[in-house]
């Protein structure tokens, strides 16, 4: 009587739950399948608007720019994030280092605007002065782009290297390893799942951005958001809808694919683990 | 005898006042900060020898184990190994290799590719390698394997991997932290007699670190008990356990019941003791060297007193006592059994039959003996 009621009563906030999160991003997708050019109304089923996406050549553009970018930042941020992660946490207490560690991490609490606002004035200073960057293009929204990124980079490499077992990195340098060599064969491959991870964060932030993107670009590098924000300002048309399903399809895809390859992996190191016991 | 005494300064390099210390440690402190984790230590240490720094957490075991690695640098003193000064020789120069507590094995390299990665620094011919890397393998009984992955061994395996990747370079001395510390009762037991076997065989010094009291009286030919990070005492197993040299030693080795009182007579061939707690003195069969009036601690090992009903006709050397508790551990028994003043005193006894005689049992009034050479005066 009583688990009856509560189950139902779970259930109703699963749904509800599950609704909240889910539903907008499922009318999207039921409505690229509109043959109504209206977007609130239901006039058929029809893929046309994938169609007409594939010819639209601004968007396309715009998609093929933001993935550039992203990749561009994600390596660089991956690389200086590593860098700064690496001074904070294999240094030990050097002069300013909590105000090192304030600075790296500061991007993640910053208003995006002011970071927007701060770059796009930087550039400009920057571009009268030593006449570099000339113009706001691609490169501004990269650079800007790996400031902001950065601070991700660095918070999940430097957790995954205070984790790391110390004395592995010493054991290298005990046989025989200076310390780049170290870094090199030991250090990296060893932190290379924080990379990775890393880098799809960083990505996907590069990717997604619209407001530090608006400030620092220029004529000719229109991000796939900005193209998205701005043709929604004149009504979201089923070409959008249309866009956004590939998205989310692919990053399903992405994440059904990873969890398998995880699956397995646990798979397979428990039967390890088993058969190293079972030989002892 | 001539022949059998030189052996035994030879087996002994430490008794040889000619012998030159492999290792030299000299006035070696470390501190962090405030903290200080070693505090001007003097040690010696002889080639071939088997050696435990033993002793309880924090007392600096560590590191001045890893002042000898390189991994920490001396605050103050200077480290010889072999002669050469190695203040200013980096951990990947030193001729020591260190097998880690969490051995440290490289997780994403085979078990192979873990013990080649040494020799692989010096550039040795990758022919040279695979037949050595295959003989240590063999020798610690790991060769069928050698492509597996460390997270596919068990604990002991990987102990096993970790000490063959530390042997390979052939270093001049092989530092192990507490090598044995993760393996379960058993299996470190079976280890401890392969380790010493492994180093009388390659006769490479090692130098062990151990909170296991236990394992360093198995393996060692020396030992320095440390606290606080000053050493306490150093000598073999045997004169550690029967001739503490201070009250600390005493109860960290072994257990022991330990007796405050004064000297009351002193002569050059014996001692008399006079503690509060005890019915008669203490007769010692050797001097104290130390004045009448002096307050000691005397201190008599479990399994060195005797327990008996009638009272004993000597008028030194007993207590009397009723016993309180019986730990029975198979092979031996330990009884408590409480003085008049309150204080409780340990004695084993070994269980020679399968029942005794003269079983105590529990609330029996007994008499504790001992023997004049087996108490132990120790200086306030």
């Amino acid at each position: 009587m009583n688990t009856g009621r509560r189950s139902v009563w779970l259930l109703t906030a699963m749904i509800l739950g599950y609704a909240f999160l889910y539903g907008p991003i499922l009318s999207l997708i039921v409505y690229s399948f509109n043959e109504s050019r209206l977007v609130t109304v239901w006039g058929g089923f029809s893929t046309k608007w994938y169609g007409e996406l594939l010819q639209n050549q601004k968007l396309l553009d715009a998609a093929f720019l933001s993935l550039k970018i992203a990749a561009l930042t994600a390596t660089g941020a991956v690389v200086l994030g590593t860098l700064a992660a690496l001074v904070l946490v294999r240094f030990g207490r050097f002069r300013g280092r909590t105000l090192f560690s304030g600075m790296v991490t500061a991007p993640l609490v910053m208003p995006e605007v002011i970071t927007g606002l701060a770059l796009l004035l930087l550039f400009v200073a920057l571009e009268q002065l030593v006449g570099w960057p000339s113009g706001r293009s691609m490169t501004t929204i990269v650079l800007a782009h790996v400031t902001f990124t950065m601070a991700f980079v660095t918070v999940v490499v430097q957790s995954r290297l205070a984790q790391m077992d110390r004395s592995i990195e010493e054991a290298a340098m005990d046989l025989g390893a200076r310390p780049f060599k170290v870094f090199m064969v030991i250090t990296l491959p060893m932190i290379a799942p924080s990379l990775i991870a890393a880098w799809l964060l960083a990505f996907t932030l590069s990717l997604d951005d619209l407001v530090i993107a608006s400030f620092v670009s220029g004529p000719g590098s229109t991000t796939l958001p900005m193209v998205v924000f701005s043709s929604v300002r004149l009504g979201v048309t089923p070409e959008i809808n249309a866009l956004a399903t590939i998205i989310v399809a692919l990053v399903a895809v992405g994440i059904l694919v990873a969890a398998r390859i995880q699956h397995r992996q646990d798979k397979q190191r428990e039967k390890d683990m088993q058969r190293a016991y079972a030989s002892e | 005898m001539a022949h059998s005494a030189t052996s035994a300064l030879m087996a002994n390099p430490w008794n040889d006042p000619e012998a030159q210390p492999f290792i030299r440690i000299q006035g070696v402190s470390k501190s962090f900060g405030d903290y200080v984790a070693v505090n001007k230590i003097d040690l010696d240490i002889y080639q071939g020898e088997l050696f435990s720094l033993l002793g309880g957490s924090g007392c600096g075991k560590t590191t001045l184990l890893r002042m000898l690695a390189g991994f920490e640098t001396p605050t103050e003193g200077k480290i010889f190994i072999d002669g050469v000064d190695m203040s200013s020789i980096p951990p990947y120069e030193r001729p020591v290799n260190m097998m880690f507590q969490s051995y440290a094995l490289f997780p994403h390299m085979s078990v192979e590719q873990n013990v080649a990665f040494g020799l692989k620094q010096d550039g040795v011919p990758k022919k040279e390698i695979a037949e050595r890397v295959a003989a240590i393998l063999d020798m610690v009984q790991m060769g069928k394997f050698a492509s597996r992955k460390p997270h596919q061994l068990s604990g002991g395996q990987r102990q096993r991997v970790a000490l063959a990747r530390a042997l390979v370079k052939e270093p001049k001395v092989l530092l192990l932290d507490e090598p044995l510390g993760a393996l379960d009762k058993k299996l470190r037991e079976k280890t401890q007699f392969e380790l010493v076997n492994i180093q009388e065989r390659i006769g490479i010094t090692f130098i062990v670190v151990t909170h296991d009291q236990e394992e360093a009286m198995t393996m060692s030919t020396r030992m320095a008990v440390m606290n606080q990070g000053m050493i306490e005492q150093v000598g073999s197993p045997v004169e550690v356990y029967e001739y503490p040299a201070t009250r600390f030693v005493g109860e960290f080795i072994g257990s022991a019941n330990m007796f405050e009182g004064t000297v009351v007579e002193e002569a050059t061939d014996h001692a008399v003791v006079r503690c509060p707690e005890l019915d008669a003195d203490i007769f010692i069969n050797h001097a104290t060297n130390l004045p009448p009036g002096a307050p000691v601690v005397a201190m008599v090992r479990p399994e060195k007193m005797k327990a008996q009903v009638e009272k004993p006709e000597s008028q030194y050397n007993y207590v009397r006592g009723v016993v309180t508790e019986i730990a029975y551990l198979g092979d031996m028994s330990i009884y408590h059994v409480r003085l008049a003043t309150g204080m409780v005193v340990q004695i084993s006894q070994t269980n020679l039959r399968h029942t005794a005689e003269q079983r105590l049992t529990w609330d029996d009034e007994v008499y504790l003996t001992w023997h004049p050479g087996n108490c132990v005066v120790l200086a306030q």
